[in-house]
């Protein structure tokens, strides 16, 4: 069904993008396994304070459910890639509670920490894709962080460089690929971990509108697997993109909930039914 | 050495700069400097106990007297009296030939007539080289001739000795100087790789790449850099020992002869690069953890 489903989107979408392809197998299987729908991220009161300067972040109150698209909008200096920060682990927040994949993050001690961070895939704005590693390299990487034995690394690296179509490039670095194939890259490592989490940092921001489009339709076919995705864009013209996204506003560090839904969010079926 | 192992794709993880660095001859430097220092401190403490074991135990027994008659009498009292004592174990009068040979540098031929008296010099070995048994033997030597004069041997060349065993510590003491500045340049090195590769770092501890497995590859470079240079320190400093070692043979001193370094010494210098290369390690490692530590 979900194939059908993805599939029917992809031809309306584009004609033949080589990255549309459907979701390898060995992903389907796994995020189809994804379990009931639950709260994966909770946010209480949380706080983020830089030094001694005013808050960045005020007072955030939400969860994220299993499974659920979220776009995340609001002007620059809103505090988007602060709060970004906060989901992928790259900060603690100065105040409040943060609860993620059932554990309380704030008081976590540090070692624990790796462990959640490879069930978290991070798209991040400027790629960061090193330098020096090919891109069949960069998308392995995050299986070789979680020690997967190199014989069971290549055939899903080859299948996923496929989907994004880039399987000609696998030995390319960087520096040779285009913004969009660095772009895709990027998106292929943050997914090759089968992340239960998947944070994009305005991924559309430097491609034009059709590659938009299709990266969007990337992210839209991992949701429909099971990963829950949240996607920091300026572009709203995206947010009518994806049927069952909500949204999270950020304006001055605040976010905007006049609903209540983001803060007791309804069950996910219910969000795609809406 | 499991430590130092690594995955291709593993190694391909930081741009392998090996030997662009200064860390490896930094370390070759240290090495070569260090393996000097040692083999000085293995042969000073070898030539220092070779110096005592021939000096423990044995003295000189001296009898100064003008009438050949009357000194021909002590020496055979002396000598009777020595082989009384159980502690003594070898008797040995030098005989006059050979004194007039010893004096006859400092008298010249025309000074040694037959008429001027020479002392008779008796060589006595203990079994014990305790200063109470030197001290008995000496003690019972005067009781039978009072002009006679006992020297033990130790005493003569003690303060060498104990310069040999100064400059032996001093030696240890230069290892480890040696050993603190090379950790200290591996720090430095490992700061600086730290600095150069923290994209990678990054984005690494951000794909839940845990502090252990960033520092393995820092450490295992380290190590590796480590290892050329200390190798290359060991074989200069090979080649200086061995070059010094056959000028030393040269001079023909008896003394420099108890300074070889011997196949325990060698062993002790060959496991200098083994040593730098752990130092490395673990030193790398330690100054990558700590600064991962700093992350979140």
């Amino acid at each position: 069904m979900l194939l059908a489903d993805m599939s029917q989107k992809r031809n309306r979408l584009c004609a033949q993008p080589l990255y549309a392809r459907a979701i390898p197998v060995r992903w389907q299987a796994h995020f189809g396994a994804a379990g009931p729908m639950t709260n994966i991220v909770q946010f209480e009161n949380v706080g983020l304070r830089y030094g001694t300067g005013a808050e960045t972040l005020s007072d955030l109150s939400f969860s994220l459910s299993r499974g659920a698209f979220y776009f995340l909008t609001g002007p620059s200096g809103a505090g988007k890639t602060s709060l970004l920060k906060l989901l992928y682990l790259a900060q603690r927040p100065s105040r409040g509670q943060i609860r993620m994949f059932g554990e309380d993050l704030v008081t976590a001690p540090r070692e624990r920490l790796p462990a959640f961070r490879r069930r978290i895939g991070v798209v991040f704005q400027d790629f960061r894709l090193v330098e020096h590693l090919s891109a069949f390299d960069n998308v392995a990487l995050p299986l070789r962080v979680a020690g997967t034995d190199e014989r069971e690394i290549a055939e899903p690296v080859r299948e996923m460089l496929a989907w994004v179509g880039l399987q000609d490039r696998a030995e390319a670095r960087p520096a040779t690929l285009s913004g969009g194939e660095q772009q895709r890259v990027a998106i292929a490592r943050a997914v090759i971990g089968r992340p239960d989490l998947l944070v994009a940092d305005e991924p559309t921001g430097n491609v034009d509108p059709e590659m938009a489009q299709r990266l969007l339709h990337l992210f839209d076919g991992l949701n429909r697997l099971g990963t829950t995705v949240v996607v920091a864009t300026h572009d709203l013209h995206l947010l009518s993109r994806v049927g069952t996204a909500q949204m999270m506003r950020l304006d001055r560090g605040k976010l905007s909930d006049p609903t209540g839904a983001l803060r007791y969010p309804p069950l996910a079926e219910e969000v795609r039914a809406g | 050495m499991n430590m130092l192992a690594a995955a291709p794709a593993d190694r391909r993880l930081l741009p392998e700069g090996r030997l662009a660095g200064p860390m490896p001859w930094v370390v070759a430097i240290m090495t070569f400097l260090t393996v000097l220092a040692a083999g000085a401190g293995i042969g000073l403490g070898n030539a220092a106990s070779g110096l005592g074991s021939q000096l423990a135990g044995r003295l000189t027994v001296q009898i100064v007297e003008a009438n050949p008659d009357y000194r021909e009498r002590q020496v055979r009292t002396v000598l009777a009296e020595l082989a009384r004592i159980p502690v003594v174990t070898e008797t040995a009068r030098v005989d006059e030939k050979r004194m007039r040979a010893l004096l006859a540098p400092w008298l010249g031929q025309d000074g040694l007539d037959a008429d001027l008296p020479v002392p008779a010099l008796i060589d006595v070995t203990l079994r014990s080289s305790e200063p109470r048994a030197i001290d008995d033997v000496a003690n019972a030597v005067r009781a039978v001739a009072p002009s006679a004069r006992v020297d033990a041997h130790a005493q003569w060349l003690g303060p060498l000795q104990g310069l040999l065993s100064t400059l032996r510590w001093l030696s240890l003491a230069l290892v480890l100087l040696m050993a603190a500045a090379m950790a200290a340049a591996v720090v430095l090195a490992a700061r600086a790789a730290l600095v150069t590769h923290r994209p990678t770092i990054d984005v690494m501890h951000l794909m839940g790449a845990t502090d252990v497995q960033i520092a393995r590859l820092f450490q295992r470079r380290a190590a590796l850099d480590a290892l050329f240079g200390a190798l290359l320190g060991l074989v200069c400093a090979a080649l200086v020992i061995l070059g010094l070692s056959g000028r030393l043979s040269a001079v023909g001193a008896a003394l420099l002869d108890q300074g070889g370094l011997g196949w325990q010494g060698w062993l002790i210098l060959l496991l200098v690069p083994v040593g730098a290369v752990a130092l490395a390690l673990v030193t790398a490692r330690w100054t990558v953890v700590r600064a991962l530590a700093r992350m979140l």
